[in-house]
């Protein structure tokens, strides 16, 4: 099932700390996501996997230690974090759409301003990411006009259309109401299937163990135990998981 | 009822000072426009500077915007005009009006412009930074766009509020509308040309505050 390819790092993540005032949020994460590689990372709230997610493009600071993409390193001095953060994708939980732009016009922003494209070659793009989550026909439409799950594919396409090396997706469900979860989830193999490297923060559990090809879990701001979703799901070892996983099954 | 309208409508005087009051209307108008475009331009650059969170710039701007907000305009308008020639420096009457409306329309549009920035979701910031673009570029494409939007209600009405204090120019001696009425008025010793005034500056203004009524009922509606 797995296409990633190991030995391969799209995104490496060393001896990540981050405390917010005195509370430690994370301690000491270390992490590598492989090329193609879909890494779905659960946890309790609180456990800090949101956070871990954002500071692999800097809307968190780390404290200490060093995130690479693609090799390149993200933190330390000297880095052009705008250049940055154009290979590194990210879908929020309220999908963070601008409101007085259409959906083409929400694609296009960064790939006229950041990338200097012309309008026409940015349009282009932006009509085959929105393509690519099935919304070419709403491309006029603003986001009010939009379904939360069709806000989200557009999201989506606007992180897409910058054809970035990784893309970090924070809890890309959380928000919809039940029946459009499934066209995003739908979207998010597809993006997988063509090969796209993912960071995943998510309760979708059974979607999970269907698409990941890794899963992590986060307890106390520490991974606590990584595995397939076989492993994980099937034959936690550590307790804190088993409960984490009791719970949610009620 | 005679005397009433002998007073106010007197139809000789209003014939023979009309065509002065159009001047005044003129007058008016023009610096209507001029301090709504450079107030609120002004008011709008201070709100942006501001949002760089430089701290020492961040206070001057609170300082001028508080103080400026303060002060009875026309306690400015003294000062500039009879204050600065002892210092060298005569502005005429009318730059003397323009100048300080357009200062104290800068001030409100700018603490109005400025809540529209905070007000704007955080996450509209990070979906803009997160695509590469700069502080900058997230304020001009991402930010400023909503937060102008949603001000619009407020910043029409205090645009109106002091544009329609050009008629404390009449004390320093501007030929706008109620400059001219006001002349009129003692030459002819006879209040018709103040209504004159009332009547252009109804005409002037009403419709902007009509559709200012508009404007509040479109923009603060359910989904806005």
């Amino acid at each position: 099932m797995s296409d990633a390819r190991p030995g391969h790092p799209a995104l490496q993540v060393r001896a990540l700390n981050k405390s917010f005032g005195t509370f430690k949020v994370l301690t000491d994460i270390d992490l590598s996501v492989d090329q193609s590689e879909m890494v779905f990372v659960l946890g309790p709230s609180g456990s800090g996997k949101s956070t871990m997610l954002r500071c692999c493009n800097r809307l968190e600071e780390p404290d200490s230690g060093e995130i690479l993409v693609g090799g390149a390193p993200l933190t330390g001095s000297g880095v052009n974090l705008n250049a940055m953060r154009q290979r590194i994708g990210m879908v929020f939980q309220s999908f963070n759409l601008y409101p007085h732009l259409t959906a083409l016009g929400n694609v296009t922003l960064a790939l006229r301003r950041v990338q200097k494209l012309p309008r026409e070659t940015a349009e282009a793009a932006a009509r085959e990411a929105l393509d690519r989550v099935g919304l070419a026909d709403r491309a006029g439409h603003h986001p009010a006009q939009l379904s939360g799950g069709q806000q989200q594919r557009v999201a989506i396409a606007r992180a897409l259309a910058l054809r970035p090396e990784v893309m970090l997706f924070d809890e890309p469900t959380s928000a919809l109401d039940p029946e459009l979860v499934g066209d995003v989830l739908a979207v998010m193999r597809d993006v997988k299937a063509q090969g796209m490297t993912m960071l995943v923060v998510s309760h979708e559990m059974k979607f999970a163990r269907d698409a990941a090809d890794r899963v992590i879990f986060m307890d106390g701001g520490r991974i606590v135990e990584q595995g397939t979703p076989e492993q994980v799901f099937g034959a936690p070892r550590e307790a804190r998981t088993r409960a984490f996983l009791g719970r949610l099954h009620g | 009822m005679d005397v009433f309208l002998d007073t106010f409508l007197n139809p000789a005087v209003l014939a023979k000072y009309a065509p002065a009051i159009l001047e005044g209307a003129v007058v008016t108008v023009i610096l209507s426009v001029l301090i709504v475009l450079s107030g609120i331009a002004l008011g709008t650059a201070l709100a942006c500077l501001r949002a760089y969170r430089v701290r020492p710039v961040s206070a001057l701007i609170v300082v001028y915007a508080d103080i400026l907000r303060a002060l009875p305009p026309l306690v400015l308008i003294l000062l500039f005009f009879f204050g600065l020639p002892n210092v060298g420096v005569t502005l005429s009457a009318s730059l003397v009006l323009y100048v300080v409306l357009t200062l104290v329309l800068a001030a409100f549009a700018e603490e109005i412009v400025w809540a529209g920035i905070t007000a704007t979701p955080k996450g509209q910031w990070e979906a803009a930074r997160s695509t590469g673009l700069g502080f900058t570029q997230a304020l001009g494409h991402v930010v400023l766009p909503q937060a102008v939007r949603m001000v619009i209600p407020p910043l029409t009405n205090r645009a109106i509020a002091i544009t329609k204090m050009t008629a404390l120019g009449m004390v320093i001696g501007v030929p706008d509308i109620l400059g001219q009425a006001t002349t009129a008025q003692s030459f002819s010793a006879n209040a018709s040309p103040l209504t004159l005034a009332a009547a252009a500056y109804l005409v002037l203004f009403l419709p902007f505050v009509i559709a200012s009524r508009w404007l509040e009922a479109r923009f603060s509606g359910p989904g806005g």
